[in-house]
């Protein structure tokens, strides 16, 4: 399982990367791995506002969708529209190439609310086996 | 939640385990698409041990089978299979089945999650009948080995002819030394057989059969590549494409349906359906805008609810995303653009030929 240090988790498992001022938003090698097969990616358009957790895209699988929520309450300046003709790139660079928005953030004091590498690992081996 | 003997099996191939049909069954083992695609491309083994099985026999078991089958039992050549529904009197499906004759009786294939229902209906219906019916899904076990390598690697396995064994009919003979029926049938639209052996027996077969195969490129296959492998032809599947409430002509499996036959149940609901024509069809649909059907999804029309899809999804084979659902009658011709409701939204899509996949059985 991939975790990379310098990202942020949430419980739902996406990630987001500060990077000059905006977050890069995604889900996780964890999520990707669940899902498995991820055949649909739907996007947000620029311009959209959400709150933290709001749902904000859904990616599906072979055999269901699922919704992903945003890490941080914020306008989205870009999506990544790569993933609407090739959405196996999540399945194959979760935290790199299918990056799916990023956001102009409302408040990077939000960053709180989310687990650091570690403690995503531990919410991993607790709650996040059950999927 | 029940499982079955190869369930340390699949745990250590590193399946993902779903409860199906009040079983625990693996759903995957790798990706399900390239799962799909192995089974089209070389060999798949299913374990399909939830799958039910019962045997008819007596010196009645023939009329008996004319009244609770669709299908013209009569007709079966010794050792031949053949697909059936069982229809409730109303005309709706109890179940879709394979019944098989062999010389000393008549042996039914039935889906997993109607073992029971079935029983008992089968049961019900002896009265009158000199048959007896026994339910030996428990004393059966199911494995089905499909795709263009399956008659390779099996016959490494058995002396029985299989070249010589033709679509749709059966076998008894020894499969690794173990008493097996080997039929030549299956759930995916590939050329492939389906295995019936004493349950005791169930590791052992599977661990030849995947040795046998591994050189021919054969995968355990899971669950969910069994459903698109289905999908792709056109196979119904209970409680989706078939229910209580859905008859067979609507369905598009008239031709399983005999009205020459004589009195069957369900016989005189479904002449009405056929004189009058269906309401609704099954048809085939693919998307014209992004989005991906799913089971239960609204079909609308100009905004308004016209149907259900039954099963959607994106097929590995095709490359595009497709369903399957039930429309008005108007509206079931090819060509004929519907919506697909999808999270509240219409999502364009258009009626296409079915099956999305022809099947590549030997023949």
């Amino acid at each position: 399982m991939n975790i990379p240090e310098d990202l942020k988790y949430t419980k739902t498992h996406e990630w987001a990367r500060i990077e000059g001022g905006e977050a890069v938003v995604g889900i996780t090698d964890y999520a990707q791995e669940q899902l498995s097969d991820i055949v649909f990616v739907e996007l947000p358009g620029i311009g959209d506002s959400f709150k933290q957790g709001d749902s904000f895209g859904v990616v599906e699988s072979v055999k269901a969708a699922s919704d992903f929520y945003t890490p941080l309450s914020g306008t989205i300046t870009a999506a990544n529209d790569a993933l609407l003709k090739d959405p196996a790139l999540v399945n194959k660079d979760p935290y790199g190439a299918a990056w799916m928005v990023k956001l102009q953030p409302v408040d990077l004091k939000e960053l709180d609310n989310l687990m650091d590498a570690a403690a995503y690992e531990r919410f991993l081996e607790t709650e996040g086996g059950h999927h | 939640m029940r499982q079955t003997p190869l369930y340390e099996t699949h745990v250590a191939l590193k399946a993902r385990m779903v409860e199906f049909g009040g079983w625990n069954m693996p759903v995957q083992y790798a990706s399900i698409i390239d799962e799909h695609r192995n089974v089209r491309r070389a060999a798949g083994l299913f374990d399909i041990d939830h799958m039910g099985q019962m045997e008819v026999q007596g010196p009645d078991a023939l009329p008996y089978l004319q009244r609770l089958l669709t299908f013209d039992v009569s007709v079966l050549q010794m050792n031949q299979a053949h697909y059936s529904l069982v229809c409730y009197a109303d005309g709706g499906i109890v179940d879709d089945i394979f019944v098989y004759r062999f010389p000393d009786r008549y042996f039914l294939a039935i889906n997993a999650a109607n073992t029971e229902k079935d029983y008992q209906w089968f049961l019900y219906h002896t009265r009158g009948f000199g048959v007896d019916v026994k339910d030996i899904s428990d004393s059966t076990y199911m494995l089905a080995l499909q795709g263009p390598k399956a008659q390779a690697i099996l016959q490494k396995l058995t002396t029985a002819d299989l070249n010589g064994l033709q679509f749709h009919y059966a076998l008894e003979d020894r499969v690794a030394g173990i008493p097996t029926i080997i039929a030549r049938t299956g759930y995916t639209g590939e050329d492939g057989f389906e295995l019936f052996f004493p349950v005791a027996q169930g590791k052992a077969m599977w661990d030849r059969i995947m040795e046998a195969g591994k050189p021919l490129g054969l995968w355990p296959i899971g669950l969910a590549a069994r459903d698109s492998l289905r999908f792709e032809p056109k196979m119904p599947l209970y409680g989706q494409e078939i229910a209580s409430d859905i008859n067979p002509l609507e369905a598009g499996l008239g031709w399983a349906v005999d009205f020459d036959k004589g009195e069957f149940i369900g016989r005189e609901a479904l002449l009405k359906v056929k004189l009058e024509g269906p309401r609704r069809k099954l048809v085939g649909f693919e998307m014209v805008e992004r989005g991906v059907p799913r089971h239960n999804y609204e079909l609308a029309r100009d905004g308004k609810a016209v149907g259900y899809v039954t099963t959607g999804m994106y097929s590995p084979t095709l490359d595009k995303n497709l369903g399957l659902g039930y429309v008005p009658v108007e509206l079931s011709t090819l060509g004929t653009e519907i919506d697909v409701i999808v999270r509240g939204k219409p999502v364009r899509a258009k009626i296409v030929r079915t099956p999305f996949y022809t099947p590549a059985y030997k023949r």
